[in-house]
């Protein structure tokens, strides 16, 4: 009977939800009406909401182009903020649709937990923030150091590796919320906090004072950040596929959200294909001829989100770097359309 | 026919439906049908389900290296260490953080109880305070008040708060210098463990003694003392000394001695605080259940005070209080869980939270974790329901 109550209540935890995951994800975004996407608790320039509770950022304009391409609406999305313990379960039981989440593209995962990487979306890597008055100018100088970080991470696995194949010694507190880990550093529970650089970045620009900490120029790690969709539906597949594609597209021919319906009426056969004007590359899609275009007018290209969220210009302040196109000097790289 | 007939002609005979037996058979046989296939339906659809995810699923990651780390452990932690270690890691902290909050809690309950009761308005009063503001504030603000709060309160390490004997308090937590016996320490344990035999017995004999003669020993007195007396004399003589490892200041934090981090202080401190409230208020039910002529009763048969509430009031006050302590020593156990909140490596943060995201057996992970705390429920309650078969009023 024991065995049996662990079952029920554990199946029902996972199994009913997953019911839903059976029919074709298209189809049931349809009916429904929206997208349901899975963003973090508030990583600004990522995903959190603004002073008037919109969610923003790259990863919510990622979840915003896949809506504008299957309902010409980039509004029809509803966001779940997840921790980084629940993302995997939430996808996998269908809570979400698709989970935009500074999540890290790694083997283990793309293989064993029932889910699909779409892309590279933010091509990061983790770094060490640390306060200015503790004098430290190297990740090497971290040993027996107190490191904060979020449980269920990538970032947990690299440090240890990187403290290890350094011969130092490791000492960390380990939260399963983001607030908490954040909180804990900069109340003084740990000399250091640590997380992919652009985090990084970012939560700086939330302290009171960023210039009392520094982000030390080690990169111990590749954390190729995408979105993530649950296995099994290669249509679904294909759209959050090519939605992150025709972005990158887009900035490739120079198509923007300010000029697209000027170059509707382009004589360059690629942008022409882009945008639907010629070719059928929507329907295989299961989506309208148009669902490029959609994207391109509601949210805009990748150089746009970009710049609008994490650029330069932004209190974030990240330059393109490795994201930058391939032709550009990064690696940000879209198989052509046709 | 005729037979069965004729026997029920005494009570008129129901029809088929109204009989109130094969109506109770009815209805179970429909609760029972109604319960299995819900199970059924769900392992299958569960199966179903997890086949369909393409997910690796089984219990063989429970072998392969963690490769994380554990801030807090009482085994030896490495990030070359199994996940099987790291659930035996996990679990040992929430037994330690369960059982040290279990013990303050007793007797922080009991103390306050007990000052409810007082007939000082002052004290009664404080407790009742105390109680109605604890036990309404949910536990989870509660700790993260007391690990936030109190951790912004603490120096820094560089200006760390110096107590005696070597301990500071600072950030990083409580470091207290770590004793270290020599060889011969051997025999100051052998002479502790002859002194507790020897107040036993002692016991036993007054026991035996008051009954026979009516005559009183001071037992407590004389326990102290053989207890203290002997292990004092045995360490002398034996030669045995302890050594002390002394917490160092180095680059980032001490080095050496005890440490004991924030975040278990925090949450034994504030499960401790949390569950006294209510058993504070099980233990005045407790008293106030025994009647007043009990102790008018004890009073005239000539017992003194504490005779009379260690023989009469408290043995039938326990009976009352047992139950419900119970559950209270159960809530403390499984509320330690919220230490995942306050990055406390206790089970669900080690092993439902970074081994089941690093592994994704969310299944395997939450099926493992929730029989161990079944088997800490079982086994309190059944320790919990020996004692209340022991303290339970015995009808002649």
């Amino acid at each position: 009977m024991q065995k049996a109550f662990v079952s029920i209540a554990v199946a029902a935890s996972l199994g009913l939800g997953a019911t839903a995951a059976q029919a074709a994800i298209l189809d049931d975004v349809k009916a429904k009406g929206y997208i349901q996407c899975g963003v973090t608790g508030g990583v600004a320039g990522f995903s959190a909401p603004d002073s008037n509770n919109v969610w923003t950022g790259i990863e919510v304009d990622y979840c915003r182009a896949m809506a504008a391409a299957i309902f010409n609406d980039a509004d029809a999305v509803r966001f779940t903020s997840l921790t980084s313990q629940e993302r995997f379960t939430a996808l996998s039981a269908g809570e979400v649709d698709v989970l935009s989440r500074t999540t890290t593209w790694t083997m283990s995962r793309d293989t064993q937990l029932g889910i699909s990487f779409v892309g590279t979306m933010f091509y990061d890597g983790q770094g060490f923030m640390v306060r200015v008055e503790d004098g430290i100018e190297s990740a090497l100088d971290l040993s027996g150091a107190a490191i904060c970080i979020e449980s269920g991470t990538t970032t947990e696995l690299n440090a240890a590796d990187y403290f290890a194949a350094n011969g130092m010694e490791f000492n960390t507190v380990v939260f399963v919320d983001q607030d908490e880990v954040v909180k804990a550093y900069e109340d003084g529970r740990c000399d250091v906090y640590t997380t992919d650089s652009s985090a990084l970045a970012a939560e700086r620009s939330k302290f009171a004072n960023p210039d009392d900490h520094i982000i030390l120029p080690e990169i111990i790690s590749k954390e190729p950040l995408g979105p993530v969709v649950r296995a099994g539906d290669t249509q679904w597949f294909n759209i959050a596929r090519w939605t992150y594609f025709a972005l990158l597209e887009a900035e490739e021919l120079g198509v923007s959200s300010a000029n697209v319906d000027e170059q509707l009426g382009s004589d360059n056969p690629a942008i022409k294909r882009l945008l639907g004007v010629e070719g059928e590359f929507g329907a295989p899609l299961g989506l309208d001829n148009a669902w490029a275009y959609q994207i391109i007018k509601l949210v805009g290209n990748y150089a746009e989100t970009y710049e609008r969220n994490v650029g330069p210009d932004t209190p974030i302040g990240l330059e393109r770097g490795l994201n930058a196109l391939w032709r550009d000097g990064g690696i940000q790289y879209a198989p052509p359309i046709r | 026919m005729t037979t069965l007939d004729t026997g029920q002609q005494t009570a008129p005979r129901a029809s088929f439906f109204n009989d109130p037996v094969i109506r109770g058979v009815i209805y179970q046989v429909v609760v029972a049908a109604l319960i299995i296939s819900f199970i059924l339906w769900i392992i299958g659809n569960t199966a179903a389900n997890l086949a369909a995810q393409n997910k690796t699923t089984g219990f063989d990651f429970l072998w392969r290296t963690a490769g994380f780390d554990i801030s807090f452990s009482l085994l030896p932690w490495s990030r070359a260490s199994y996940y099987w270690e790291a659930f035996l890691v996990g679990l040992l902290n929430t037994v330690l953080v369960a059982v040290v909050g279990i013990f303050f809690a007793t007797i922080l309950g009991f103390t306050i109880g007990i000052a409810r009761l007082s007939t000082n308005f002052i004290v009664s009063s404080l407790a009742t305070i105390y109680i109605e503001v604890i036990r309404n504030i949910p536990l989870l603000l509660q700790l993260f008040f007391w690990y936030f709060a109190v951790l912004k309160a603490m120096p820094a390490v560089r200006n760390s708060f110096e107590l005696p004997f070597d301990s500071f308090i600072n950030q990083r937590g409580i470091m207290i210098p770590r004793p270290i016996p020599d060889e011969q320490f051997g025999f100051v344990w052998l002479g502790l463990a002859l002194a507790v035999i020897g107040v036993v017995v002692l016991r036993y004999w007054a026991k035996k003694r008051l009954e026979a003669t009516g005559q009183r020993f001071p037992v407590f007195l004389t326990s102290v003392a053989i207890l203290f007396g002997v292990t004092a004399f045995v360490f002398w003589i034996s030669g045995a000394s302890v050594a002390f490892e002394i917490p160092v200041l180095e680059r980032f934090n001490f080095r050496g001695g005890l440490q004991l981090p924030p975040e278990f202080v925090a949450l034994a401190f504030g499960l401790t605080i949390y569950t006294a409230a209510f058993i504070a208020e099980t233990v005045r039910a407790g008293i106030q259940a025994v009647n007043h002529g009990q102790t008018e009763a004890a009073a005239s048969l000539g017992l003194k005070d504490a005779d009379r509430l260690r023989l009469v009031i408290v043995p039938q006050a326990m009976r009352v209080i047992i139950p419900p302590l119970t559950s209270q020593y159960l809530n403390l156990t499984k509320n330690s869980s919220l230490g995942a909140a306050i990055g406390y490596p206790e089970l669900v943060n080690v092993f439902a939270g970074t081994s089941l995201n690093q592994t994704g057996r969310a299944i395997e992970c939450i099926a493992i974790v929730m029989l161990v705390y079944l088997t800490f429920s079982l086994l309190t309650s059944a320790i919990m329901n020996w004692y209340n078969a022991r303290v339970k009023l015995v009808e002649r």
